[in-house]
């Protein structure tokens, strides 16, 4: 009781010192309103435009345009691309850390160096080189078209250069996690007896998950945005080789605005999606 | 597949041949092979043809709008990025959290979105063009739509490298620095800046170096003027699409190794600020 009752008293004090402790200078204050109004003009305006637009006719004819033929093709080809890449990144992420994270061998920096490479390497270009691999001027042209086999501009073709450009998405996420988590843990496993595949399922996995699952999300986002690397290897055939960014573009050229901002806005959704799971994902890595 | 034969400290885990072959194997298919394509359809050009193309006048013009562009948008980055890491790490407000994921938007938003979102809003009729252009200042379709575009789609870099810096900064030198009388200006330009100069540095050099290959979000807002808005990789697609394929393997032979540089820069810059961080 008597503690009780000093609390109550003490309270006022308290929150003086912290209303004290709050006033804020004038340049806090308008550096503060500085970095919001700029960020909501910079950041914030572009993704409002793209659901105001969008949904500004009704959503009637946001619905219309999304169930377009092409559109809803363009959305399938991109779900597809991001279910068959993504998964594949994460095996070769898993790779990668666990051989330079777990194994001490020369070469190992300039190994983690390649792997980051496609992050510098501008995606038409990225779509160059495969064009000069596969396509019928490359280097495996004459072969493939002995052999009759067709990869420039058809899907496989997205699916590679996809793979290409998010080479490091998931193993720049495991690998300085995996560093600092060290091997006592997986070495007192196979000690104990577990194989490999059991110290990693029961040892390794729960200890990366999150960060695993946010290398994922960022994959994702990246196969399903890309553009400029897909638009050189596709084709952008309507119908056939577009994808969603693809569409997008050729809709506003088009000057289906309505068209283009109903397709946008999926991929601008996508991207608020990865924001959230980000932020969850974040959290839960870090405890 | 493969041992390891190279035991510097011995290792009892298992799976080092079996990922090692899985990356390696990945590598050369995924990364290592379309790039010798290139550098291969490159060098069979020969060196004269290849130095008339990428000299020639159109080239040229598309390297200056390229670089002095990414000049601008890192400017815009670095001091953005600069305010925004500030506030989010030295002060409390309502809405922090927000700005804080706002600021891996760009890195989400797929670029084309970026692209049609920033041409829209600023075209004539747009949200923001409405107003600018009875003001005389034109950026859709111009240069420094090219540059906002650039800006917008590298702006989380210098925010990322900086924020982290700023947090780890501990206070002592501060306050101390604080006791000894200096305002809160000389507190920031003699201590706060040396020790997050580095990190900013790295941060506006990623920035650059993205905005040097960027691609999707700029083919909506330049216009793609040839000698006024067209930058390089613009100039790489428009060959394509003229199946003038020598010439687009040259153009992107120069992106390839600007890119390259700009990673032993980005590399280099990262190593001293590592070096810089185990010393303070």
């Amino acid at each position: 009781m008597q503690s009780a009752a000093s609390l109550a008293v003490g309270r006022p004090s308290v929150q003086a010192a912290r209303t004290r402790k709050k006033k804020r200078g004038f340049w806090q204050v308008a550096l503060i309103l500085l970095a919001v109004v700029l960020s909501a003009l910079f950041l914030g305006v572009p993704l409002a435009v793209v659901f105001a637009y969008a949904f500004g006719s009704g959503i009637e004819v946001f619905w219309r345009e999304i169930t377009e033929p092409t559109t809803l093709h363009a959305i399938g080809l991109t779900v597809l691309t991001a279910v068959v890449v993504v998964p594949i990144n994460m095996v070769f992420g898993i790779c990668v850390a666990w051989a330079v994270t777990r194994f001490r061998f020369p070469g190992r920096r300039l190994l983690i160096t390649f792997v980051e490479i496609p992050f510098s390497v501008s995606p038409i270009v990225a779509g160059v080189i495969y064009l000069f691999l596969y396509g019928s001027q490359g280097l495996l042209g004459p072969f493939l078209e002995a052999h009759d086999i067709k990869i420039m501009f058809t899907v496989p073709a997205i699916f590679l250069v996809s793979l290409f450009v998010t080479c490091p998405f998931v193993a720049r996420e495991l690998i300085p996690l995996m560093e600092v988590q060290g091997n006592e843990d997986e070495e007192a496993a196979i000690s104990l007896g577990a194989t490999g595949l059991q110290t990693f399922f029961y040892v390794t996995l729960p200890n990366i998950k999150w960060a695993l699952l946010y290398g994922a999300v960022l994959c994702n986002a990246r196969v399903m945005g890309e553009f400029g690397a897909t638009s050189i290897v596709s084709g952008a055939i309507r119908g056939k080789t577009s994808t969603l960014p693809l569409q997008v573009e050729q809709l506003f050229n088009d000057y289906n605005t309505v068209g283009a901002f109903a397709a946008a806005s999926t991929l601008a959704f996508m991207a608020l999606v990865t924001l959230l799971l980000k932020y969850v994902l974040e959290r839960r890595a870090h405890g | 597949m493969f041992s390891n034969p190279f035991k510097t400290r011995k290792s009892v885990l298992p799976g080092f041949g079996v990922t090692m072959g899985v990356t390696l194997l990945y590598l050369i298919i995924i990364v290592a092979l379309p790039l010798a394509a290139m550098v291969l359809k490159t060098a069979s050009l020969g060196w004269a043809e290849f130095w008339s193309i990428v000299t020639s006048e159109r080239a040229l013009a598309t390297y200056r709008i390229t670089l002095g562009t990414a000049a601008i948008a890192t400017l815009i980055n670095a001091s953005f990025g600069l305010l925004i890491a500030w506030v989010l790490v030295r002060y409390e407000f309502p809405g922090k959290r927000l700005i804080d994921a706002l600021v891996d938007l760009p890195f989400a938003l797929p670029t084309a979105i970026a692209g049609l979102a920033l041409v829209t809003v600023f075209s004539r009729n747009g949200w923001f063009g409405q107003y600018l252009e009875p003001l005389g200042i034109k950026v859709a379709y111009a240069p420094l739509g090219i540059a906002i575009a650039m800006a917008f789609t590298s702006a989380p870099f210098v925010i990322r490298t900086v924020q982290p810096v700023l947090e780890d900064l501990s206070d002592d030198v501060e306050q101390a620095a604080q006791t000894l009388g200096a305002r809160p200006w000389q507190v920031f330009r003699h201590v706060i800046w040396p020790m997050i100069f580095p990190a900013f540095l790295a941060g506006s050099a990623l920035s650059f170096a993205r905005s040097l290959g960027e691609f999707g979000a700029i083919v909506f807002i330049s216009g793609n003027l040839p000698f006024k808005t067209e930058v390089t990789s613009l100039l790489v697609f428009i060959r394509l699409d003229e199946f003038d394929y020598p010439s687009a393997a040259a153009l992107a032979m120069v992106m390839l190794i600007v890119a390259f540089l700009m990673l032993l820069t980005t590399n280099l810059i990262q190593a001293w600020q590592l070096r810089y961080a185990e010393r303070s």
